[in-house]
């Protein structure tokens, strides 16, 4: 059966299949139409009225985002007079809704709504303002809101409650006063909100950000008396070029630890070290809970689940308090580091931790929200002290006035900066996983890994499993992966209800990231960000792995090995324990 | 049968049970007791009698009396002089129109729609069985294919009264051929100001509408059905639910129906007063518990409506014709109304008029007939203004406009429109600025918020409306704009209700340019 329509843009005739949105279809004809509530990975909600185009023998415009082509024939006008003219009313009764205070505003210069009154031509406002002044809300760690700035696109409301399936924000109220919203006017802190800032990721003006450490950053180091360190995250690395044109999935690692330096920091690190490191903690927990399965019979300590993602690990306390002892006790790699960097680096280097101010710069939101949990204090002190997001970094390089794109590679410093590719593709969807099973394979078996690149694990499928034969496993391992939190409870529902009913599983080790893409996708990435950048960034890190690092498995990081000779002693061992380990709070009252 | 000399019909309707109808009736059930005439004397408790702003009225037969603005004293006296001596009490009665009078098919109002209401008793089954009612069910049970009863609906050219005019029987054609299960929704959230026919005749005829949801589900092959009622209307959800509960014990509504093999079944759900839940699928919405937003069209609900199923929703009038076609077929039905716009329409009538009330006429009626032969001409001998027809979301039609027929089409040729069927008559002392301010209130107040221009745009020119009005540091462009963001948000709304403004506006600067100041 043939499927395609023939029709015509702006006189331009175009083949495309039937029931292909007219937004595409004006694509193939070589035209595009201005948007603002469309975003590529959300179902449209036809919001805010600007995409409209003349459809011949419609009795309105129709939105390019949401109709479909139904049938041969259609003639399409994407710019005519009365198309241009309801398009700018449209865009100015938005813009009357809307503060002029882009010059101050966190957006300026990387706005949705100013680009596409700049692409309008508007050049001026004839209607007067008509909102009222709100409340900014302050009160999560991660996450602030400025309602002002809301235009109500639902964007948020859609990763939210379809996406992560979090729902802790809604639309409320009708009307003008129709708000993005929370329960009984509570804070977001006091929310089920997970901090993982997708809402920020596809916020298209300045109404969700993230709560901003730049500035105690710069005065930590202005402080002659503080001795300031910083970790970076894998997905970092192939993002921040972003900020500078490059473009996603371009490998930066080098650019980053140069960057950090020439702002200052007395040592940079990398997250990766940690990432290693978490490996040899969790593939040991792995080995060790599997072993005991296997002699007992008793299978209900399995599945292991990630605990790398803080996001994650919100929700799990919230909707999944059932499964808390089934989660890795490991801490995410950035809380590891940072108890380490207040007890081994500070004992080795003879300084007083309590003058060591620990910086991540991190890909994630939630981060902020993880590093002041009252369990982050294994060194006696806050583990990490201030977070970052990349966006933040890349303005603090921006304000130094650093030619980024051209500064030199220079590799992180000892002894708590080497790292293997197994650590760098923790930031992808899938990475955590490989990097766990090239580490628990050669340790469980005793043998080499045949092939390093455990391309099943790997890719953009919401939800992914497989089945691991591991020699000297009685059974293969069965693993499974989700990314995004919608994605997760898909796999988590089923393993609840197999504990539930047959005491087991038949899952073995799940890897759980919140952020659709993993880390690269995370909340705190650089704007404009989708599934399809997700995936390039992911490929950026998973080159430098194949591409550009001495080592690709955790346990054959010299640093490592040198960590536990020298302080740690063996893998989750009790000094292992006291820092890098974990326990969880159930939060299923809220 | 007990044959009684009199008949006192008592309408009971919201209005009328809120001025404390219920008290007069029971002083004169009372009253009648007293007199020794209760075998002599039925009072029957009927949906409205049609006649409002008169306070509590009855109407007694034989003699075809309209008593109104009743009280004890006029009770007492009207049961000693005109129920036990004959005498009529001249001065407690009133003299509406003779063609409103008329309840009967055969008068000058056509009643296909209204013809049981105020005649029989809404809460006994019986009546309406009496009345041909469950006559059209049979039928269609025991001799149609549910085809053919699409195509008799097809063929009466049947349109949608909820406002849009869509063939009934082509929604129904959309339809049925999908396979699995699918839903009938009947629209009675009637929210178009000045209108309160569906309410009327769900108080007046329940049944009716009952038959017609499970033709309908019939035709499609749906077994369930929800009536979605604006909370407000407290009665007319009682009366429903005590209609479905008679419905399910005569074996009329359940599992296998009247014995055949066709179950369904019924369940009210209760609207939260949003206006914007009349739209199809915001009320889809929700039905289904959600925020009442209007969904993206298409997909169309007759393909993916309730719970993502096919779903037929009508309005309560539309579906309240189809029991009449079926039982009397379509070549009946069309000899009233016009050739594209057949059968009838119910309009309410308010306003500066001497009677307001629910009139139901054939499609063509002129305003002029409306508003001077069923109203009973403009109150207090002043002079017609203007007319607001279908609604809020209607548009003005002034002197010009009396001669032309209402119907779809001709209204259609002058960007007007049928709409809710309200009929807001307006005298010469009215301010039109006064009704946009008015007006532009309501959607303000209505619109949904989820596309911005309705959200930003209805309250932009309610702003510049008080401007006008209050001479605020006016430009001199105002309408210019008002006119501008209106069109745009005709242009650009995603569902009727920002798409609505324009009407009355353009039609308002059309007869009134001079007057608003344009």
């Amino acid at each position: 059966m043939n499927n395609m329509v023939k029709i015509k843009i702006n006189n331009i005739e175009v083949e495309v299949e039937k029931g292909t949105m007219l937004l595409d279809a004006i694509k193939v004809a070589g035209f595009d139409v201005p948007t603002l509530c469309y975003h590529e990975d959300l179902e449209p909600t036809g919001g805010c009225g600007v995409c409209v185009v003349e459809m011949k023998g419609a009795p309105t415009l129709k939105r390019a985002c949401c109709t479909p082509i139904d049938g041969d024939g259609i003639e399409i006008n994407t710019f005519s007079e009365k198309v241009k003219k309801a398009r700018r009313t449209v865009v100015e009764l938005i813009l009357s809704d809307h503060p002029d205070d882009c010059l101050t505003c966190i957006r300026n210069g990387n706005c949705e709504l100013q680009s596409l009154a700049e692409e309008l031509g508007v050049r001026e406002n004839r209607f007067e303002k008509i909102y009222t002044e709100k409340e900014i809300d302050e009160s999560s760690s991660s996450i602030i809101r400025d309602p002002l700035k809301c235009i109500k696109c639902q964007r948020c409301v859609q990763v939210c409650q379809e996406v992560q399936e979090v729902a802790a924000i809604d639309m409320i109220q009708r009307g003008f006063d129709t708000i993005m919203g929370l329960p009984f006017e509570m804070g977001l802190a006091d929310t089920v909100c997970i901090n993982c800032g997708q809402c920020i990721s596809v916020c298209p003006v300045g109404a969700i950000y993230e709560k901003l450490n730049e500035k105690d950053v710069w005065d930590a180091l202005s402080d002659p008396k503080k001795h300031v360190i910083v970790q970076e995250a894998p997905a970092v690395r192939v993002a921040i070029g972003e900020e500078f044109g490059m473009e996603p999935g371009t490998i930066t690692a080098g650019k980053m630890h140069s960057a950090l330096k020439r702002l200052g920091f007395d040592k940079v690190f990398d997250t990766n070290f940690s990432a290693d490191l978490t490996i040899m903690e969790e593939s040991t927990e792995l080995i060790g809970i599997t072993k005991h399965a296997i002699s007992t019979g008793d299978m209900s300590k399995l599945p292991i689940i990630t605990s790398c993602s803080p996001g994650w690990i919100k929700f799990m306390e919230t909707f999944y308090p059932n499964l808390m002892n089934n989660v890795s006790t490991c801490k995410s790699p950035q809380q590891m580091f940072g108890a380490l960097s207040k007890t081994y680096y500070a004992d080795k280097e003879g300084i007083d931790p309590g003058n060591i101010v620990s910086v991540s710069v991190m890909p994630c939101t939630a981060k902020k929200y993880e590093a002041q949990r009252p369990e982050m204090r294994a060194s006696g002190y806050q583990d990490v002290d201030f977070v970052l997001t990349t966006r933040e970094f890349a303005r603090m390089i921006k304000l130094a006035g650093i030619d980024f794109a051209n500064l030199p590679d220079v590799i992180a410093d000892s002894p708590m900066g080497e790292y293997t590719g197994a650590a760098t593709i923790f930031g992808a969807t899938g990475g955590v996983m490989e990097a766990a099973l090239r580490t628990g394979y050669e340790l469980i078996s005793g043998e080499t890994l045949p092939s390093v690149d455990l391309k099943m694990v790997r890719g953009m499928d919401g939800v992914k499993e497989a089945d691991v034969e591991i020699p000297g496993l009685p059974f293969p391992l069965k693993v499974a992966i989700a990314h995004g939190l919608g994605n997760a409870r898909k796999i988590l529902d089923k393993v609840s209800k197999q504990i539930e009913k047959d005491r087991k599983s038949e899952y073995h080790f799940i890897e759980i990231m919140a952020c659709p893409g993993g880390c690269v996708g995370g909340g705190g990435q650089p704007y404009g960000s989708s599934i399809a950048i997700r995936a390039k960034r992911a490929c950026g890190l998973y080159n430098e792995d194949s591409t550009m690092l001495t080592h690709r498995k955790s346990h054959e990081n010299e640093q490592i090995k040198q960590l536990y000779k020298e302080f740690l002693g063996e893998p989750n061992g009790e000094k292992a324990h006291h820092l890098l380990h974990t326990k969880y709070t159930r939060r299923d009252d809220i | 049968m007990k044959i009684f000399r009199s008949h006192i019909l008592i309408g009971i309707d919201s209005i009328s049970q809120m001025q404390k109808i219920r008290d007069i009736e029971k002083i004169l059930k009372a009253e009648i007791k007293k007199n020794g005439l209760e075998e002599e004397i039925k009072v029957i408790e009927s949906g409205t009698l049609g006649v409002f702003g008169f306070g509590v009225t009855m109407l007694v037969y034989p003699e075809g009396v309209y008593y109104a603005n009743l009280d004890e004293t006029k009770i007492k006296r009207i049961v000693e002089e005109h129920l036990l001596n004959g005498r009529i009490v001249e001065e407690y009665k009133i003299e509406p129109p003779e063609a409103k009078k008329d309840l009967t098919i055969k008068g000058k109002q056509e009643r296909i729609v209204l013809n049981n209401v105020g005649l029989i008793d809404p809460r006994n089954i019986n009546d309406y069985i009496a009345r041909d009612g469950y006559k059209a069910l049979e039928k269609a049970l025991f001799e149609m294919k549910p085809q053919e009863v699409i195509e008799e609906i097809k063929k009466s050219n049947l349109r949608g009264r909820g406002g849009a005019g869509f063939p009934t029987g082509l929604k129904l054609s959309f339809t049925a051929p999908i396979e699995g299960e699918k839903f009938i929704v009947c629209n009675a959230d009637e929210g178009e100001p000045g209108t309160f026919k569906d309410r009327l005749i769900m108080e007046g005829d329940p049944h009716k509408l009952i038959e017609a949801m499970i033709l309908s589900g019939y035709a499609v092959g749906a077994r369930k059905g929800y009536i979605y009622i604006r909370g407000e209307y407290k009665l007319s959800i009682e009366i429903m639910q005590n209609a479905i509960k008679q419905a399910k014990q005569y074996g009329l509504l359940g599992d296998n129906i009247l014995e055949s093999d066709f179950s369904y079944d019924i369940e009210i759900k209760k609207g939260a007063g949003a206006y914007v839940c009349g739209e199809e699928t915001a009320l889809i919405e929700s039905v289904e518990g959600k925020r009442g937003n209007p969904r993206i069209k298409p997909p169309f609900p007759g393909v993916k409506g309730l719970w993502g199923k096919p779903t037929v929703v009508n309005n309560v009038e539309t579906l309240s014709n189809i029991p009449s076609i079926i039982v009397n077929g379509a070549d009946w039905y069309k000899q009233f109304g016009m050739e594209k716009s057949t059968g009838t329409k119910v309009y309410t009538i308010l306003g500066h008029v001497n009677y307001p009330g629910l009139v139901e006429v054939p499609m063509g009626t002129t305003l002029r007939e409306i508003i001077f032969t069923y109203g009973g001409g403009i109150k207090g001998d002043k002079e017609f203004k203007v007319a607001l027809v279908g609604g809020a979301a209607g548009a003005f039609l002034g002197k010009d406009m009396l001669d032309v027929p209402m119907d779809f089409d001709h209204l259609g040729e002058y960007k007007a429109v049928l709409g809710s069927g309200a009929v807001l008559v307006m005298d010469e002392d009215v301010d039109i600025l006064d009704i946009l301010e008015n007006l532009m209130e309501f959607f303000n107040h209505e619109s949904c918020g989820q596309c911005s221009p309705c959200r930003i745009g209805n309250p932009t020119i309610l702003r510049l409306i008080r401007k006008i009005k209050t001479n605020d540091n006016l430009k001199g462009n105002e309408w210019e704009t008002i006119e501008e963001i209106a069109e745009a948000m005709k242009e650009t709304s995603l569902c009727a209700l920002g798409q609505s403004p324009i009407l009355p506006i353009s039609s308002a600067l059309k007869y009134f340019g001079k007057e608003l100041g344009r």
